[in-house]
């Protein structure tokens, strides 16, 4: 799972069918610091995250996890990123 | 796994239901001489590590949530040893 910055969303009405009714939001990955890291990218929102918000997301196979809990008759769902938390605080050491 | 330094806590109120309780700590990997490299990556906290720890993380998702009751956890990451010393043969 990664940190990110909500950017931006991505408005889609003709999609995969499994994601229908789903909501794609873009991601700037921050580090602990709420500094940009890495290039932006589109994730699935499971949440109901929204602009400007620091959110965790999680990458790869594990991003359907949520959605096919969420959505029992959905079998497979070709996203590759998923937000699964909206962040309220990061508390870092001193030397973060 | 890999090697890697905790330098924050994650605090989401709103989160996935299975991520309920859970400490979810940022670790930044570091390389054999401890210094910092690579992004940070949130990790799931299985062994109360702290900030300031040299920790142990495995980041293979599906090997990860072995250590969970379930697999609808979406997890990548854990954190699943405390470091206290690691020796390079030869140095």
């Amino acid at each position: 799972m990664y940190l990110a910055r909500v950017i931006g969303t991505v408005w889609s009405t003709r999609k995969h069918p499994p994601l229908e009714g789903g909501r794609f939001l873009l991601l700037q990955p921050v580090d602990e610091g709420r500094r940009p890291d890495g290039e932006p990218l589109a994730a699935l929102d499971t949440v109901g995250a929204g602009p400007g918000e620091i959110v965790m997301y999680i990458t790869a196979y594990e991003a359907v996890i949520p959605w096919k809990e969420q959505h029992p008759h959905v079998d497979v769902a070709g996203v590759d990123a998923s937000v699964i938390g909206i962040v309220d605080r990061v508390d870092v050491g001193a030397d973060a | 796994m890999i090697l890697g330094r905790v330098t924050g806590s994650v605090h989401a109120s709103v989160k996935n239901p299975h991520l309920e309780g859970a400490r979810i700590l940022v670790v930044r990997p570091v390389d054999l001489e401890g210094q910092r490299g690579g992004r940070p990556l949130l990790s799931v906290d299985r062994v109360d590590a702290g900030v300031g720890d040299l920790v142990l993380v495995c980041r293979e998702g599906s090997s990860a949530r072995f250590l969970f009751d379930d697999d609808q956890t979406p997890v990548q990451a854990v954190v699943l040893a405390v470091v206290d010393d690691v020796e390079l043969a030869g140095r």
